[in-house]
């Protein structure tokens, strides 16, 4: 096993997530895996392989740009209109205090 | 033992576009909270964030302003940590290759050589939404978010830490905030947070070549502040070393009430930023033809410019550096000249009477109501002996208060210079026989009377006299 217990509950808790024992001996298993087959993967040669994390690079498309005109906004009814405590024109959060 | 202070600056410069960097919303300051979004910037899922073009313009011409390589692609990265403050749980920014890498500015302190403070990249990315306590948000017990200012444009100018003192940083600063303005793409705003600076400030022993650990102050905006701030910070670190202690990386927040710094992020909240690619958005190619398009539609830079004034208008030093501070103020004397002629009069005006009155009233020159044509009617009636330089100065005045042309003023308050030697001479002679005491004075050897009478003469003819003329006729005169 390459993944300690600490490293899930490092990474848990910058999700901001929540786990149970299991949950995180279970996800240090399936992590683990992942991470086995990456190594898998690492033994390929990609020496002069440029790095891609687009398919859209190979299809050659031009890159989309917006124009800087202003657009109507969607009016402060519907920006709160999920929240669920509005506060005035904000959204309302518990107290951050720096 | 002596300690060499090492600083390194992280600069936010607010891009000056009408709509923010991923969506078409307002980025107009001040406008009711929440009121400029859509669902690009409240972070609502399935929205997709599209490049504002002139972001990347903007980019561009920070990069060749400050010696920078454009990078011809340029990536898109998510910086992911959680606050109130960012809807989508990451900000959108560039990681590894950022738009514009390795690029440096000259900054010159009175006295010293001139040195280089190398700029390792710039990048562009969006602002946070704003964070709001207290009354206004009519809540007792919790903070209010209002996101207009969420997804505005950013550049962040990371420098190296090539800053010896404090004094450097802010030139440096200074520097940077000069060009920023000067190319228009951005307010200068400190107080609106549109240019806002973070220091890295470390200590080694002098002599070392061993970088200390360094703090983060962030907060500082003002360039007050930044030397405030980063002379405190290099003394508690001193201090903490000298103690015995060990400086802790951590980032700090400068007080400006105190002039203090203080610790702001605990350990749990280490940054551990999980970069990646966006996958919303491609790599951004920039061709050369792009580039070269921006390089030529570049103003001439404020350093060129003062060059230029000296070599070739035969300013001194001095006032070159004073008539560049900003672009507009470059832009006054230049008209101000070709109106007039004589450069070294102009200059001496717009650095003289024009800032004085630009001071007083608090305001800048892009508001000035004497335009550099009326300025330079002005100066060619003094030139023409139609009015002294002292009279010019109430002329001044007037222009300020009623926008009047300076030949009209000195028309209708008839404030033409008086030259001719009858006139004035009766003047003379009228004063003179009013004082009889003080003309044996001076024919006694007391000299000093002269001015007395000089005055006196001035004030008769209510400052219209021309001095050279009163100056040669009252010392024929007295001499008897």
């Amino acid at each position: 096993m390459k993944i300690t217990i600490a490293e899930v509950e490092h990474v848990a808790r910058l999700a901001r997530l929540e786990l149970a024992e299991e949950e995180i001996n279970l996800f240090a298993g399936q992590m683990d895996a992942i991470l086995e087959y990456v190594e898998k993967l690492k033994e390929l040669n990609t020496e002069g392989i440029v790095p891609i994390a687009h398919v859209e690079v190979l299809m050659g498309s031009v890159f989309p740009f917006r124009e800087d005109a202003v657009q109507s906004p969607i009016g402060l009814d519907r920006a709160l209109s999920n929240a669920p405590k509005p506060a005035g024109s904000f959204f309302a959060v518990p107290k951050v205090i720096e | 033992m002596k300690y060499q202070p090492v600083i390194g600056l992280e600069v936010h410069v607010q891009l000056k576009t009408d709509t923010k960097i991923f969506c078409g919303c307002s980025t107009q300051f001040g406008a009711e909270p929440n009121s400029q979004t859509c669902p690009v910037c409240l972070g609502l899922p399935g929205a997709l964030p599209v490049l504002n073009r002139k972001v990347v313009e903007f980019a561009i011409k920070a990069g060749l302003s400050t010696n920078c390589s454009i990078t011809p692609r340029s990536i898109f990265a998510r910086k992911n940590y959680f606050y109130p403050d960012l809807p989508k749980g990451y900000q959108i920014s560039q990681f590894e290759d950022p738009i514009c890498q390795r690029g440096w500015l000259e900054i010159k302190l009175e006295g010293e050589e001139p040195k280089r403070i190398g700029i390792t990249r710039i990048h562009m990315e969006e602002d946070a939404g704003k964070l709001v306590h207290g009354d206004v948000t009519g809540l007792d017990d919790g903070s209010g978010v209002d996101l207009n200012r969420a997804c505005t444009p950013l550049l962040e100018v990371v420098s190296e830490p090539d800053l010896r003192s404090s004094d450097e940083a802010v030139v440096y600063l200074k520097k940077l905030h000069q060009i920023v303005t000067w190319l228009g793409i951005c307010d200068g705003n400190m107080e609106e947070g549109s240019f806002r600076c973070d220091a890295n400030v470390s200590v080694m022993p002098v002599g070392s070549d061993t970088l200390g650990t360094r703090a983060e102050v962030k907060n500082v905006n003002s360039f007050k502040f930044v030397k405030q701030a980063i002379e405190y910070e290099i003394q508690r670190q001193i201090d903490l070393i000298e103690d015995g202690g060990k400086v802790v990386q951590e980032t700090r927040l400068f007080d400006p009430n105190s002039g203090t710094t203080r610790s702001m992020r605990s350990k749990e909240e280490a940054h551990d930023y999980r970069y990646f690619p966006d996958p919303d958005l491609v790599p951004l190619d920039i061709d050369n033809d792009w580039i070269n398009r921006i390089r030529q539609g570049l103003p001439e830079l404020p350093e060129q410019r003062r060059q230029r004034f000296v070599a070739e208008l035969g300013l001194p030093d001095y006032d070159a550096e004073v008539l560049t501070a900003s672009r507009a103020v470059a832009e006054y004397f230049e008209a101000g000249v070709e109106a007039h002629g004589n450069a070294k009069l102009v200059a001496n005006w717009v650095m003289g009477e024009i800032t004085r009155a630009l001071n007083d009233r608090g305001t800048s020159i892009e508001t000035c109501p004497v335009t550099p044509i009326q300025l330079a009617e002005l100066l060619k009636l003094i030139d023409s002996g139609t009015i002294s330089g002292k009279i010019a100065k109430t002329v001044f005045d007037e222009m300020w208060q009623s926008g009047k042309a300076p030949q009209t003023i000195v028309q209708e308050q008839g404030l033409v210079q008086v030259s001719d030697s009858g006139a004035i001479e009766a003047i003379i002679d009228e004063i003179m026989a009013a004082n009889a005491g003080q003309v044996e004075e001076y024919r006694g050897g007391k000299e000093k009377v002269f001015g007395f009478f000089v005055g006196q003469i001035m004030k008769a003819s209510k400052g219209k006299a021309n001095p050279t003329v009163v100056n040669e006729l009252l010392l024929n005169k007295l001499k008897g």
